[in-house]
Protein backbone atom coordinates (compact mmCIF):
# COMPACT_ATOMS: atom_id res chain seq x y z
CA UNK A 1 0.00 0.00 0.00
CA UNK A 2 1.46 3.22 -0.75
CA UNK A 3 0.64 6.63 1.82
CA UNK A 4 -2.47 8.31 0.73
CA UNK A 5 -1.53 11.51 -0.06
CA UNK A 6 -3.81 14.29 0.89
CA UNK A 7 -6.02 15.80 -1.76
CA UNK A 8 -4.86 19.05 -3.10
CA UNK A 9 -7.53 20.78 -5.41
CA UNK A 10 -4.96 23.83 -6.10
CA UNK A 11 -2.12 21.33 -7.63
CA UNK A 12 -4.82 19.40 -9.60
CA UNK A 13 -6.28 22.77 -11.02
CA UNK A 14 -2.67 23.41 -11.92
CA UNK A 15 -3.08 20.41 -14.38
CA UNK A 16 -5.42 21.58 -16.36
CA UNK A 17 -4.13 24.58 -18.39
CA UNK A 18 -8.26 25.14 -19.68
CA UNK A 19 -8.71 26.68 -16.42
CA UNK A 20 -6.99 29.31 -17.12
CA UNK A 21 -8.89 30.66 -19.48
CA UNK A 22 -11.36 33.89 -19.50
CA UNK A 23 -14.84 33.74 -20.78
CA UNK A 24 -16.46 36.59 -21.41
CA UNK A 25 -13.88 38.40 -19.60
CA UNK A 26 -14.58 36.66 -16.49
CA UNK A 27 -12.27 33.64 -14.77
CA UNK A 28 -14.35 30.36 -16.45
CA UNK A 29 -16.23 28.39 -13.91
CA UNK A 30 -16.77 24.91 -15.96
CA UNK A 31 -19.92 22.85 -14.05
CA UNK A 32 -20.75 21.23 -17.29
CA UNK A 33 -18.08 17.97 -16.74
CA UNK A 34 -20.87 15.25 -17.21
CA UNK A 35 -21.27 16.23 -20.36
CA UNK A 36 -17.05 16.06 -20.77
CA UNK A 37 -14.50 16.31 -18.28
CA UNK A 38 -11.49 18.73 -18.90
CA UNK A 39 -8.38 17.23 -20.11
CA UNK A 40 -5.21 17.54 -17.51
CA UNK A 41 -1.94 18.55 -19.31
CA UNK A 42 -0.18 14.57 -19.41
CA UNK A 43 -2.89 13.78 -21.85
CA UNK A 44 -2.85 16.69 -24.06
CA UNK A 45 1.13 15.81 -23.86
CA UNK A 46 0.58 12.13 -24.49
CA UNK A 47 -1.65 12.97 -28.22
CA UNK A 48 1.08 15.52 -29.03
CA UNK A 49 4.09 13.03 -28.09
CA UNK A 50 2.38 10.29 -29.89
CA UNK A 51 1.96 12.36 -33.15
CA UNK A 52 5.44 14.01 -32.88
CA UNK A 53 7.53 10.76 -31.61
CA UNK A 54 5.50 7.48 -32.72
CA UNK A 55 3.00 8.04 -35.00
CA UNK A 56 2.95 4.74 -36.94
CA UNK A 57 -0.15 2.10 -37.75
CA UNK A 58 -0.58 -0.54 -35.32
CA UNK A 59 -0.22 -4.29 -35.51
CA UNK A 60 1.05 -4.81 -38.48
CA UNK A 61 3.84 -2.88 -39.91
CA UNK A 62 7.71 -4.39 -38.66
CA UNK A 63 9.49 -1.36 -37.80
CA UNK A 64 10.62 0.09 -34.74
CA UNK A 65 7.38 2.76 -34.65
CA UNK A 66 5.01 0.38 -35.42
CA UNK A 67 6.50 -2.05 -32.35
CA UNK A 68 6.20 1.10 -29.73
CA UNK A 69 2.73 2.49 -31.08
CA UNK A 70 1.18 -1.26 -31.10
CA UNK A 71 3.05 -1.55 -27.60
CA UNK A 72 1.41 1.78 -26.27
CA UNK A 73 -1.80 0.68 -27.73
CA UNK A 74 -2.03 -2.51 -26.43
CA UNK A 75 -1.06 -1.01 -22.98
CA UNK A 76 -3.98 1.50 -22.98
CA UNK A 77 -6.05 -1.72 -23.45
CA UNK A 78 -4.66 -3.52 -20.35
CA UNK A 79 -4.71 -0.47 -18.11
CA UNK A 80 -8.60 0.09 -19.03
CA UNK A 81 -8.69 -3.42 -18.17
CA UNK A 82 -7.51 -2.64 -14.84
CA UNK A 83 -9.35 0.09 -14.40
CA UNK A 84 -12.91 -1.49 -14.52
CA UNK A 85 -11.32 -4.74 -13.22
CA UNK A 86 -11.74 -7.12 -15.85
CA UNK A 87 -10.63 -10.62 -16.26
CA UNK A 88 -9.17 -10.83 -19.45
CA UNK A 89 -7.96 -7.98 -21.66
CA UNK A 90 -9.86 -9.40 -24.33
CA UNK A 91 -12.37 -8.33 -23.33
CA UNK A 92 -11.96 -4.13 -24.03
CA UNK A 93 -13.08 -3.19 -27.22
CA UNK A 94 -12.20 0.42 -28.39
CA UNK A 95 -14.59 2.15 -30.31
CA UNK A 96 -16.09 5.36 -30.73
CA UNK A 97 -17.62 6.07 -27.31
CA UNK A 98 -20.42 5.13 -25.71
CA UNK A 99 -23.13 5.45 -28.16
CA UNK A 100 -21.01 3.56 -30.23
CA UNK A 101 -20.22 0.40 -27.47
CA UNK A 102 -24.24 0.38 -26.95
CA UNK A 103 -24.64 0.23 -30.82
CA UNK A 104 -22.24 -2.59 -31.50
CA UNK A 105 -24.21 -4.81 -28.39
CA UNK A 106 -27.13 -3.80 -29.98
CA UNK A 107 -26.63 -4.66 -33.67
CA UNK A 108 -24.55 -7.64 -33.52
CA UNK A 109 -25.33 -9.38 -30.17
CA UNK A 110 -29.29 -8.41 -31.11
CA UNK A 111 -28.99 -9.24 -34.72
CA UNK A 112 -27.80 -12.63 -33.57
CA UNK A 113 -30.15 -13.18 -30.82
CA UNK A 114 -33.22 -11.25 -30.52
CA UNK A 115 -36.80 -12.82 -31.83
CA UNK A 116 -39.64 -11.93 -32.27
CA UNK A 117 -41.67 -11.42 -29.13
CA UNK A 118 -38.38 -11.13 -27.16
CA UNK A 119 -38.28 -8.51 -24.49
CA UNK A 120 -35.19 -5.90 -24.20
CA UNK A 121 -36.06 -3.67 -20.86
CA UNK A 122 -34.64 -0.19 -20.28
CA UNK A 123 -35.59 2.55 -17.74
CA UNK A 124 -37.10 5.89 -18.07
CA UNK A 125 -34.26 7.23 -16.99
CA UNK A 126 -31.95 6.60 -20.02
CA UNK A 127 -30.43 8.54 -22.44
CA UNK A 128 -31.03 8.72 -25.60
CA UNK A 129 -28.24 6.79 -27.07
CA UNK A 130 -29.58 3.53 -24.86
CA UNK A 131 -32.86 4.31 -25.95
CA UNK A 132 -32.96 4.18 -30.16
CA UNK A 133 -30.49 1.58 -30.69
CA UNK A 134 -32.48 -0.92 -28.82
CA UNK A 135 -35.76 0.28 -30.74
CA UNK A 136 -34.14 -0.20 -34.19
CA UNK A 137 -33.17 -3.53 -33.07
CA UNK A 138 -36.12 -4.41 -31.48
CA UNK A 139 -37.92 -3.06 -34.73
CA UNK A 140 -35.49 -5.36 -37.34
CA UNK A 141 -36.56 -8.28 -34.77
CA UNK A 142 -39.79 -7.81 -33.81
CA UNK A 143 -38.77 -7.58 -30.21
CA UNK A 144 -40.35 -5.35 -27.65
CA UNK A 145 -38.83 -2.47 -25.57
CA UNK A 146 -40.30 -2.28 -22.06
CA UNK A 147 -39.37 0.37 -20.18
CA UNK A 148 -39.18 0.41 -16.28
CA UNK A 149 -41.06 3.50 -14.40
CA UNK A 150 -39.29 5.79 -12.25
CA UNK A 151 -40.83 8.21 -9.17
CA UNK A 152 -40.65 12.10 -9.45
CA UNK A 153 -36.89 11.91 -8.08
CA UNK A 154 -35.82 9.47 -10.70
CA UNK A 155 -35.62 6.61 -8.57
CA UNK A 156 -36.28 3.04 -10.32
CA UNK A 157 -39.31 1.44 -9.30
CA UNK A 158 -37.76 -2.22 -8.97
CA UNK A 159 -40.97 -3.88 -7.72
CA UNK A 160 -42.24 -3.12 -11.89
CA UNK A 161 -39.00 -4.12 -12.73
CA UNK A 162 -39.42 -7.79 -10.84
CA UNK A 163 -43.00 -7.77 -12.60
CA UNK A 164 -41.68 -6.68 -15.99
CA UNK A 165 -38.84 -9.41 -16.24
CA UNK A 166 -39.70 -12.70 -17.68
CA UNK A 167 -38.20 -15.85 -19.82
CA UNK A 168 -39.05 -13.38 -22.57
CA UNK A 169 -36.51 -10.99 -21.14
CA UNK A 170 -33.04 -11.18 -23.42
CA UNK A 171 -31.54 -8.18 -22.44
CA UNK A 172 -31.87 -5.33 -19.60
CA UNK A 173 -29.75 -2.33 -20.65
CA UNK A 174 -29.47 0.36 -17.89
CA UNK A 175 -27.80 3.12 -16.84
CA UNK A 176 -25.93 3.36 -14.26
CA UNK A 177 -25.57 6.50 -13.42
CA UNK A 178 -28.33 9.45 -14.59
CA UNK A 179 -26.81 11.86 -16.71
CA UNK A 180 -29.39 14.04 -16.63
CA UNK A 181 -29.99 13.70 -12.89
CA UNK A 182 -27.03 12.18 -11.53
CA UNK A 183 -29.26 9.31 -9.85
CA UNK A 184 -27.33 6.23 -8.96
CA UNK A 185 -29.23 2.83 -9.71
CA UNK A 186 -29.88 -0.05 -8.26
CA UNK A 187 -27.51 -2.18 -10.70
CA UNK A 188 -25.91 -4.93 -8.66
CA UNK A 189 -29.70 -5.91 -7.68
CA UNK A 190 -30.96 -5.70 -11.16
CA UNK A 191 -28.33 -7.54 -12.68
CA UNK A 192 -29.24 -10.37 -9.92
CA UNK A 193 -32.42 -10.45 -10.60
CA UNK A 194 -31.99 -10.09 -14.48
CA UNK A 195 -29.70 -12.89 -14.58
CA UNK A 196 -31.90 -15.11 -12.53
CA UNK A 197 -34.32 -14.91 -15.42
CA UNK A 198 -31.08 -15.77 -17.60
CA UNK A 199 -31.47 -12.04 -19.12
CA UNK A 200 -28.36 -10.07 -19.83
CA UNK A 201 -26.94 -6.90 -18.49
CA UNK A 202 -25.77 -3.87 -20.29
CA UNK A 203 -24.71 -0.98 -17.67
CA UNK A 204 -24.50 2.16 -19.67
CA UNK A 205 -21.45 3.64 -17.49
CA UNK A 206 -20.71 7.15 -18.81
CA UNK A 207 -21.78 9.21 -16.11
CA UNK A 208 -20.03 6.24 -13.33
CA UNK A 209 -17.17 5.37 -14.74
CA UNK A 210 -14.77 8.61 -13.49
CA UNK A 211 -16.99 8.77 -10.19
CA UNK A 212 -17.16 4.97 -8.74
CA UNK A 213 -15.53 2.66 -8.27
CA UNK A 214 -15.82 -0.05 -11.06
CA UNK A 215 -15.11 -3.48 -10.65
CA UNK A 216 -16.86 -5.55 -13.77
CA UNK A 217 -16.16 -8.56 -12.33
CA UNK A 218 -17.44 -8.03 -9.21
CA UNK A 219 -20.53 -6.42 -10.64
CA UNK A 220 -21.04 -9.73 -13.19
CA UNK A 221 -22.90 -7.34 -15.78
CA UNK A 222 -22.49 -8.79 -18.80
CA UNK A 223 -21.83 -5.75 -21.00
CA UNK A 224 -20.15 -2.53 -19.23
CA UNK A 225 -19.15 0.99 -21.68
CA UNK A 226 -18.14 4.49 -21.13
CA UNK A 227 -16.86 7.16 -22.93
CA UNK A 228 -13.22 8.45 -22.29
CA UNK A 229 -13.59 12.16 -22.48
CA UNK A 230 -16.01 11.93 -19.60
CA UNK A 231 -12.76 10.24 -17.62
CA UNK A 232 -10.44 13.58 -18.14
CA UNK A 233 -9.38 11.49 -21.48
CA UNK A 234 -9.62 12.14 -25.32
CA UNK A 235 -12.71 12.83 -27.30
CA UNK A 236 -13.40 10.16 -30.28
CA UNK A 237 -12.53 6.78 -27.71
CA UNK A 238 -14.40 4.90 -25.24
CA UNK A 239 -14.57 1.35 -24.29
CA UNK A 240 -17.06 -1.79 -25.07
CA UNK A 241 -16.07 -4.32 -22.09
CA UNK A 242 -18.11 -7.60 -22.68
CA UNK A 243 -17.77 -11.24 -21.25
CA UNK A 244 -15.47 -12.94 -22.98
CA UNK A 245 -17.46 -16.01 -24.15
CA UNK A 246 -20.25 -13.03 -25.14
CA UNK A 247 -18.00 -11.34 -27.49
CA UNK A 248 -16.38 -14.51 -28.93
CA UNK A 249 -20.21 -15.19 -29.79
CA UNK A 250 -20.73 -12.70 -31.33
CA UNK A 251 -20.79 -11.60 -34.90
CA UNK A 252 -18.30 -8.40 -36.13
CA UNK A 253 -20.09 -5.25 -36.13
CA UNK A 254 -18.09 -4.00 -38.94
CA UNK A 255 -15.92 -5.63 -41.39
CA UNK A 256 -12.24 -4.18 -42.79
CA UNK A 257 -9.30 -4.39 -42.08
CA UNK A 258 -7.64 -5.43 -38.56
CA UNK A 259 -10.84 -7.76 -37.82
CA UNK A 260 -9.74 -10.40 -40.24
CA UNK A 261 -7.43 -13.37 -40.37
CA UNK A 262 -7.83 -14.45 -43.63
CA UNK A 263 -9.66 -12.73 -46.72
CA UNK A 264 -10.49 -14.29 -49.95
CA UNK A 265 -13.06 -13.55 -52.52
CA UNK A 266 -15.29 -17.21 -51.56
CA UNK A 267 -14.32 -16.41 -47.49
CA UNK A 268 -13.18 -14.35 -45.05
CA UNK A 269 -12.49 -15.57 -41.34
CA UNK A 270 -12.60 -13.52 -38.74
CA UNK A 271 -9.10 -12.25 -36.12
CA UNK A 272 -10.19 -13.30 -32.72
CA UNK A 273 -10.86 -10.66 -29.64
CA UNK A 274 -10.43 -7.74 -29.64
CA UNK A 275 -9.34 -6.89 -32.85
CA UNK A 276 -12.69 -9.11 -34.53
CA UNK A 277 -14.62 -5.78 -33.23
CA UNK A 278 -12.04 -3.30 -34.49
CA UNK A 279 -12.16 -2.81 -38.31
CA UNK A 280 -10.15 -0.24 -39.60
CA UNK A 281 -7.37 2.02 -38.29
CA UNK A 282 -8.64 2.84 -34.98
CA UNK A 283 -8.03 6.19 -33.56
CA UNK A 284 -4.99 5.11 -32.20
CA UNK A 285 -3.20 8.61 -30.92
CA UNK A 286 -6.49 8.89 -28.72
CA UNK A 287 -6.38 5.29 -27.32
CA UNK A 288 -2.92 5.91 -25.91
CA UNK A 289 -3.56 8.72 -24.07
CA UNK A 290 -6.73 6.73 -22.52
CA UNK A 291 -4.04 5.15 -20.14
CA UNK A 292 -2.34 8.77 -19.47
CA UNK A 293 -6.27 9.49 -18.09
CA UNK A 294 -6.24 6.88 -15.70
CA UNK A 295 -3.05 7.21 -14.56
CA UNK A 296 -4.11 10.73 -13.70
CA UNK A 297 -7.16 9.47 -11.91
CA UNK A 298 -4.90 6.75 -10.02
CA UNK A 299 -2.66 8.94 -9.02
CA UNK A 300 -4.88 11.76 -7.47
CA UNK A 301 -6.82 8.34 -6.20
CA UNK A 302 -10.87 8.00 -7.38
CA UNK A 303 -11.85 8.00 -3.81
CA UNK A 304 -10.05 11.02 -2.83
CA UNK A 305 -11.40 12.74 -6.05
CA UNK A 306 -14.99 11.46 -4.93
CA UNK A 307 -14.94 12.88 -1.28
CA UNK A 308 -14.17 16.09 -3.17
CA UNK A 309 -17.07 16.11 -5.51
CA UNK A 310 -19.69 14.67 -3.03
CA UNK A 311 -18.51 17.92 -0.70
CA UNK A 312 -19.39 20.13 -3.83
CA UNK A 313 -22.39 18.38 -4.35
CA UNK A 314 -23.82 18.71 -0.51
CA UNK A 315 -22.07 22.69 -0.13
CA UNK A 316 -23.75 23.46 -3.69
CA UNK A 317 -27.46 21.76 -2.49
CA UNK A 318 -27.21 23.50 1.00
CA UNK A 319 -26.96 26.72 -1.04
CA UNK A 320 -29.26 26.59 -4.05
CA UNK A 321 -31.92 24.93 -1.33
CA UNK A 322 -32.41 28.63 -0.51
CA UNK A 323 -33.78 30.21 -3.71
CA UNK A 324 -36.82 30.98 -3.64
CA UNK A 325 -38.63 28.47 -6.21
CA UNK A 326 -36.18 26.56 -7.49
CA UNK A 327 -36.73 22.58 -7.15
CA UNK A 328 -33.42 20.21 -7.25
CA UNK A 329 -34.74 17.19 -9.58
CA UNK A 330 -33.37 13.96 -8.28
CA UNK A 331 -32.81 14.90 -4.56
CA UNK A 332 -31.97 11.63 -3.48
CA UNK A 333 -28.93 10.65 -1.53
CA UNK A 334 -27.58 8.05 -3.61
CA UNK A 335 -26.32 10.47 -6.00
CA UNK A 336 -23.02 11.50 -7.92
CA UNK A 337 -22.14 14.93 -8.03
CA UNK A 338 -24.53 16.31 -10.55
CA UNK A 339 -27.09 18.71 -9.71
CA UNK A 340 -29.70 19.27 -12.46
CA UNK A 341 -32.82 21.70 -11.25
CA UNK A 342 -35.53 23.81 -11.97
CA UNK A 343 -36.83 27.28 -11.04
CA UNK A 344 -40.36 28.26 -11.35
CA UNK A 345 -40.82 30.32 -14.23
CA UNK A 346 -37.66 30.70 -15.50
CA UNK A 347 -37.02 28.77 -18.67
CA UNK A 348 -32.98 27.43 -18.33
CA UNK A 349 -32.45 28.62 -21.41
CA UNK A 350 -32.35 32.14 -20.53
CA UNK A 351 -30.26 31.39 -17.17
CA UNK A 352 -27.56 29.38 -19.38
CA UNK A 353 -27.61 32.63 -21.47
CA UNK A 354 -26.99 34.53 -18.58
CA UNK A 355 -24.66 32.23 -16.45
CA UNK A 356 -22.84 31.99 -19.83
CA UNK A 357 -22.53 35.77 -19.98
CA UNK A 358 -21.13 35.55 -16.15
CA UNK A 359 -18.47 33.27 -17.16
CA UNK A 360 -20.14 29.94 -15.99
CA UNK A 361 -20.84 26.65 -18.00
CA UNK A 362 -23.54 24.86 -16.83
CA UNK A 363 -25.99 22.68 -18.98
CA UNK A 364 -29.66 23.24 -19.83
CA UNK A 365 -31.99 21.79 -21.63
CA UNK A 366 -33.45 17.82 -22.04
CA UNK A 367 -29.92 16.74 -21.38
CA UNK A 368 -30.49 13.87 -24.14
CA UNK A 369 -33.38 12.43 -22.03
CA UNK A 370 -36.96 13.51 -23.91
CA UNK A 371 -38.54 10.69 -22.49
CA UNK A 372 -37.23 10.92 -18.89
CA UNK A 373 -38.07 15.21 -19.20
CA UNK A 374 -41.82 13.85 -20.15
CA UNK A 375 -42.12 11.48 -17.20
CA UNK A 376 -40.82 14.57 -14.61
CA UNK A 377 -43.39 17.08 -16.16
CA UNK A 378 -40.89 19.57 -17.18
CA UNK A 379 -39.13 20.85 -20.91
CA UNK A 380 -35.49 20.59 -19.63
CA UNK A 381 -33.50 21.25 -16.54
CA UNK A 382 -30.21 22.97 -15.69
CA UNK A 383 -27.56 21.08 -14.82
CA UNK A 384 -24.79 21.69 -12.90
CA UNK A 385 -21.79 18.54 -12.62
CA UNK A 386 -18.67 18.78 -10.76
CA UNK A 387 -14.95 17.33 -11.26
CA UNK A 388 -12.30 16.38 -8.83
CA UNK A 389 -10.87 20.25 -10.53
CA UNK A 390 -13.90 22.55 -9.31
CA UNK A 391 -14.09 24.63 -6.13
CA UNK A 392 -16.34 25.83 -3.11
CA UNK A 393 -15.29 29.72 -4.80
CA UNK A 394 -16.78 28.13 -7.76
CA UNK A 395 -19.92 27.34 -6.32
CA UNK A 396 -20.32 30.61 -4.72
CA UNK A 397 -19.61 32.37 -8.17
CA UNK A 398 -22.24 30.37 -9.27
CA UNK A 399 -24.42 31.61 -6.89
CA UNK A 400 -23.75 35.15 -7.34
CA UNK A 401 -24.48 34.57 -10.79
CA UNK A 402 -27.28 32.81 -10.32
CA UNK A 403 -29.17 35.18 -8.09
CA UNK A 404 -28.01 37.91 -10.34
CA UNK A 405 -29.59 35.84 -13.44
CA UNK A 406 -33.15 35.32 -11.29
CA UNK A 407 -32.91 39.20 -10.48
CA UNK A 408 -32.99 40.14 -14.20
CA UNK A 409 -35.51 37.67 -15.12
CA UNK A 410 -38.08 37.99 -12.91
CA UNK B 1 -46.63 53.97 -47.14
CA UNK B 2 -44.04 56.18 -46.75
CA UNK B 3 -44.03 56.03 -42.97
CA UNK B 4 -42.96 52.80 -43.49
CA UNK B 5 -39.43 52.63 -42.57
CA UNK B 6 -36.45 50.42 -44.46
CA UNK B 7 -34.71 47.48 -43.14
CA UNK B 8 -31.81 49.08 -43.22
CA UNK B 9 -33.27 51.79 -41.28
CA UNK B 10 -34.27 49.93 -39.06
CA UNK B 11 -31.34 48.02 -38.30
CA UNK B 12 -29.22 51.29 -37.87
CA UNK B 13 -31.56 52.63 -34.98
CA UNK B 14 -31.20 48.96 -33.07
CA UNK B 15 -27.24 49.68 -33.73
CA UNK B 16 -27.25 53.05 -31.67
CA UNK B 17 -29.72 52.02 -29.51
CA UNK B 18 -27.46 49.10 -28.41
CA UNK B 19 -24.46 51.33 -29.04
CA UNK B 20 -25.46 53.16 -25.20
CA UNK B 21 -24.71 49.42 -23.83
CA UNK B 22 -21.61 49.73 -21.77
CA UNK B 23 -22.54 46.43 -20.10
CA UNK B 24 -23.94 42.79 -21.19
CA UNK B 25 -26.79 43.27 -18.62
CA UNK B 26 -28.11 46.20 -19.98
CA UNK B 27 -28.38 44.47 -23.13
CA UNK B 28 -29.86 41.51 -22.10
CA UNK B 29 -32.33 43.20 -19.81
CA UNK B 30 -33.41 45.12 -22.79
CA UNK B 31 -34.08 41.65 -24.73
CA UNK B 32 -36.06 40.47 -21.44
CA UNK B 33 -37.81 43.49 -21.61
CA UNK B 34 -38.54 43.37 -25.19
CA UNK B 35 -39.58 39.74 -24.40
CA UNK B 36 -41.84 40.67 -21.53
CA UNK B 37 -43.85 43.29 -23.64
CA UNK B 38 -43.77 41.70 -27.04
CA UNK B 39 -47.46 41.23 -28.35
CA UNK B 40 -49.06 38.05 -27.45
CA UNK B 41 -49.64 35.65 -29.94
CA UNK B 42 -53.67 34.60 -30.60
CA UNK B 43 -54.02 30.88 -29.09
CA UNK B 44 -54.91 29.66 -32.62
CA UNK B 45 -51.39 30.20 -33.66
CA UNK B 46 -49.43 28.62 -30.61
CA UNK B 47 -49.71 25.43 -32.30
CA UNK B 48 -47.44 22.97 -33.83
CA UNK B 49 -48.21 23.91 -37.28
CA UNK B 50 -46.19 27.27 -36.20
CA UNK B 51 -43.76 26.33 -33.82
CA UNK B 52 -40.00 26.27 -34.67
CA UNK B 53 -39.23 23.01 -32.70
CA UNK B 54 -35.54 23.90 -31.12
CA UNK B 55 -33.70 21.95 -28.73
CA UNK B 56 -33.87 24.14 -25.62
CA UNK B 57 -37.25 26.18 -26.39
CA UNK B 58 -39.32 26.69 -28.84
CA UNK B 59 -40.53 29.50 -30.99
CA UNK B 60 -44.04 30.30 -32.46
CA UNK B 61 -44.02 32.43 -36.02
CA UNK B 62 -46.94 33.40 -37.38
CA UNK B 63 -46.93 35.74 -40.88
CA UNK B 64 -49.86 37.37 -42.42
CA UNK B 65 -50.13 39.21 -45.93
CA UNK B 66 -51.84 42.76 -46.58
CA UNK B 67 -50.99 45.36 -49.60
CA UNK B 68 -47.90 44.00 -50.84
CA UNK B 69 -46.72 43.47 -47.40
CA UNK B 70 -45.69 40.56 -44.76
CA UNK B 71 -46.56 40.99 -40.99
CA UNK B 72 -45.21 38.80 -38.69
CA UNK B 73 -46.30 38.09 -34.57
CA UNK B 74 -45.05 35.17 -32.82
CA UNK B 75 -43.72 33.86 -29.19
CA UNK B 76 -41.50 32.11 -27.35
CA UNK B 77 -41.58 30.18 -24.13
CA UNK B 78 -38.30 31.37 -23.55
CA UNK B 79 -37.87 35.25 -22.06
CA UNK B 80 -34.51 35.96 -24.04
CA UNK B 81 -35.71 34.58 -27.35
CA UNK B 82 -38.42 36.11 -27.37
CA UNK B 83 -36.88 39.59 -27.16
CA UNK B 84 -34.65 37.99 -30.09
CA UNK B 85 -38.37 37.36 -31.68
CA UNK B 86 -40.01 40.82 -30.85
CA UNK B 87 -36.35 42.25 -32.60
CA UNK B 88 -37.13 40.45 -35.59
CA UNK B 89 -40.47 41.30 -35.72
CA UNK B 90 -39.12 45.06 -35.27
CA UNK B 91 -37.16 44.86 -38.15
CA UNK B 92 -38.82 42.59 -40.80
CA UNK B 93 -42.72 43.19 -40.02
CA UNK B 94 -44.23 45.20 -42.40
CA UNK B 95 -41.94 45.52 -45.36
CA UNK B 96 -42.15 43.89 -48.54
CA UNK B 97 -41.28 40.05 -49.61
CA UNK B 98 -38.60 40.71 -51.59
CA UNK B 99 -36.68 43.23 -49.16
CA UNK B 100 -37.33 40.15 -46.05
CA UNK B 101 -35.80 37.67 -48.18
CA UNK B 102 -33.02 39.90 -49.84
CA UNK B 103 -31.92 41.60 -46.13
CA UNK B 104 -28.38 40.60 -45.29
CA UNK B 105 -29.25 41.18 -41.17
CA UNK B 106 -25.90 42.08 -40.61
CA UNK B 107 -27.02 44.21 -37.68
CA UNK B 108 -27.07 41.07 -35.44
CA UNK B 109 -23.29 41.03 -35.32
CA UNK B 110 -22.95 44.70 -35.12
CA UNK B 111 -25.07 44.90 -31.72
CA UNK B 112 -23.40 41.97 -30.29
CA UNK B 113 -25.87 39.06 -30.48
CA UNK B 114 -24.16 36.96 -33.01
CA UNK B 115 -23.58 34.00 -30.52
CA UNK B 116 -27.31 33.47 -31.01
CA UNK B 117 -26.39 32.16 -34.30
CA UNK B 118 -24.60 29.91 -33.32
CA UNK B 119 -25.46 26.26 -33.93
CA UNK B 120 -26.48 25.43 -30.73
CA UNK B 121 -28.53 28.22 -30.38
CA UNK B 122 -29.86 27.21 -33.54
CA UNK B 123 -33.39 27.64 -32.26
CA UNK B 124 -32.98 31.45 -30.79
CA UNK B 125 -32.46 32.93 -34.04
CA UNK B 126 -31.42 31.14 -37.04
CA UNK B 127 -34.21 28.97 -37.41
CA UNK B 128 -36.23 31.94 -36.69
CA UNK B 129 -34.77 34.06 -39.56
CA UNK B 130 -34.81 31.21 -42.16
CA UNK B 131 -39.09 30.57 -41.38
CA UNK B 132 -39.64 34.28 -41.50
CA UNK B 133 -37.94 34.26 -44.99
CA UNK B 134 -39.78 31.70 -46.51
CA UNK B 135 -43.01 33.13 -44.93
CA UNK B 136 -42.05 36.30 -46.68
CA UNK B 137 -41.35 34.41 -50.03
CA UNK B 138 -44.11 32.18 -50.30
CA UNK B 139 -46.32 35.19 -49.55
CA UNK B 140 -44.49 36.95 -52.36
CA UNK B 141 -44.55 33.78 -54.83
CA UNK B 142 -41.03 34.61 -54.57
CA UNK B 143 -40.15 30.40 -54.37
Amino acid sequence: MTEKKPFDVEKIRQQFPILQRKVKGKDLVYFDNAATSQKPQAVIDTINSYYTQCNANIHRGLHTLADEATAKYEESRVSVQEFIGAEWHQEIIFTKGTTDGINIVASSWGRANLNTGDEIIISTLEHHSNIVPWQMIAEERGAILKVIPIDDEGVIDIEAFKKMLSEKTKMVSIIHVSNALGVINPVEEIIKLSHEKNALVLLDGAQSAVHLDIDVTQLDCDFFVFSAHKIYGPTGVGVLYGKKYLLEAMPPYQGGGEMIKEVSFEKTTYNELPFKFEAGTPNIGDVIAVKTAIDFIKEEGKEAMRNHEDNLLMYATEKLRTIEGLKIIGDVLNKVSVISFVIDGIHPQDLAILLDNQGIAVRTGHHCAQPLMKRLGIVGTTRASFAAYNTIEEIDKLMVALNKAIKMLK
Amino acid sequence: MADIKQIKEIEQTLIEDFSLFDEWEEKYEYLIDLGKKLAPLSGEFKTEDYKIKGCQSSVWIHSSYREGRVYFEGDSDAIIVKGLVSLMIMVLSGQQPKDIVEAPLDFINQIGLSSHLAQTRSNGLRAMIKQMKMDAGAWGHLV
